[in-house]
């Protein structure tokens, strides 16, 4: 339990989609200008997040990994490794995803689509979607673990984003230079947001670190293993 | 006539149109990686070649497109052109490629290499989207560079890792600033080079903030 609660915080605070790794950015200054609009966009995200990643994560592990395609086709397809692939795989789940979603949602809940309607298709070329996936990959996350890390990594952009769109709804009535008005002041913001956000750097749920933590306050040593890096 | 096309196809994305700074486009993929300038470049580079080759390819099968599938036919495009340079990395610049991690896979969300094909490829022939495709990779690579310039001479006192300004830590006189290696320093620089800009081309400030 504590292992997925740990993924989780992590994605939402220490790994933060939006302001540690710069993505979706391009849809995260464009739609943050008030703040109802963006809170939209944030669940479509968390939706689609939670439901990719983990759809990509099988895709990985029962299809492109090494040895995989062993259990479909027998024994001759032991050595195929289709990693490669895993860029085009995951972009057309993502496509797709988006689009049965898109439906579903027009079929069955048109009151939530009429909210989320106009961000859905925007959804598909945002980067933070195929980030997640890929981080995804490079983590070797099995299926739970890519369950919370998808919940946890969209509830994490969708935090940062409604806090900019906030952020802008005040900056409207500050003073700010000619020249930065508009997109340079936006990505000052940003970057005192992601300042803000680094000071969650030194956080470590790991059971490795609590194990430390537990042997060095046991010894009563002046400093904690986790502080050591946040200088 | 055609010349001067092409050259404004080229030259225009540098200054007066600039993705970044004005059109607010492909920003997401760009960023993490400029904390030096090796890897700057390499990922200036591969945006160039994507972007070129995908507008023309867009451009050259624009007529047979139907446009109801256009985004999914784009992205193919996109994403072989990727696949294509992420094996060339991981052969060539293995070391590199570690560093740049999944921001390679990202170009294919990169929102430049779609506007492109959207906006110019899937209207214009190919040699012009082509141009238009280096021309507007050009102005991102410019703005990459500059903030990988500053990033790594500045955090780290070294450019292509060769130590030019000496470190207080190995006898020099340089205190590094640890700033610079952060992420919100890329945000800072980059909307310190849009003001620069933007002072210098008072047309392109925004009417309301």
């Amino acid at each position: 339990m504590n292992h997925y609660l740990n993924i989780f915080l992590n994605a939402v605070f220490i790994e933060n989609l939006a302001l540690a790794f710069f993505l979706g950015m391009c849809t995260f200054l464009a739609v943050s200008k008030d703040v109802k609009t963006a809170v939209g966009l944030g669940l479509a995200v968390i939706l689609i997040m939670g439901i990719t990643i983990p759809a990509n994560n099988l895709l990985l592990t029962y299809l492109l990994k090494e040895g995989a395609l062993e259990r479909w086709l027998g024994s001759n397809f032991s050595q195929v490794n289709l990693e490669f692939l895993s860029l085009i795989t995951f972009i057309g789940t993502i496509a797709a995803m988006v689009q049965i979603l898109e439906m579903t949602l027009d079929r069955f809940f048109p009151a939530l689509f009429n909210t989320l309607g106009i961000f859905l298709p925007l959804i598909t070329v945002n980067c933070a979607i195929l980030g997640g996936s890929l981080f995804m990959q490079e983590r070797d996350y099995n299926f739970m673990d890519s369950v919370v890390y998808g919940l946890g990594s969209g509830f994490g952009w969708a935090l940062a984003i409604a806090a900019l769109a906030g952020i802008r709804e005040k900056m409207k009535y500050s003073d700010v230079p000619d020249g930065l008005k508009g997109l340079g002041i936006t990505f000052m913001t940003v970057g005192l947001m992601a300042l803000a956000f680094m000071s969650f750097g030194g956080i470590d749920l790991s059971e490795e670190a609590a194990q430390a933590e537990e042997i060095t306050s046991a010894a009563t040593v002046e400093q904690p293993a986790t502080v050591s890096e946040s200088e | 006539m055609a010349d001067t096309k092409q050259k404004e196809a080229l030259l225009n994305p540098l200054f007066n149109n600039n993705p970044i700074a004005l059109q607010v486009l492909g920003i997401c993929s760009a960023l993490a990686v400029t904390t030096k300038l090796e890897t700057s470049i390499i990922m200036a580079i591969s945006v160039t070649v994507v972007l070129g080759f995908s507008n023309a390819a867009v451009s050259a099968i624009r007529q047979y497109i139907p446009s109801s599938i256009r985004i999914i036919v784009q992205m193919t495009i996109i994403s072989s052109l990727v696949i294509v340079v992420d094996q060339f990395l991981q052969a060539f610049a293995p070391a590199a490629s570690k560093t740049m991690s999944v921001f390679v896979g990202l170009i294919i969300t990169n929102c430049i290499v779609m506007g492109r094909a959207e906006a110019f490829a899937m209207k214009n022939p190919p040699l012009i989207s082509a141009i238009d495709g280096v021309g507007t990779a050009l102005g991102y690579s410019l703005i990459l560079i500059i903030v990988g310039f500053f990033r790594e001479l500045l955090g780290s006192g070294r450019l292509f890792g060769y130590s030019v300004l000496p470190l207080t830590s190995e006898g020099g006189w340089y205190v590094p600033n640890g700033l610079m290696l952060l992420p919100p320093s890329a945000f800072f620089l980059i909307g310190l080079i849009i003001w620069a800009l933007r002072t210098w081309k008072p047309e392109q400030v925004e009417a309301k903030g």
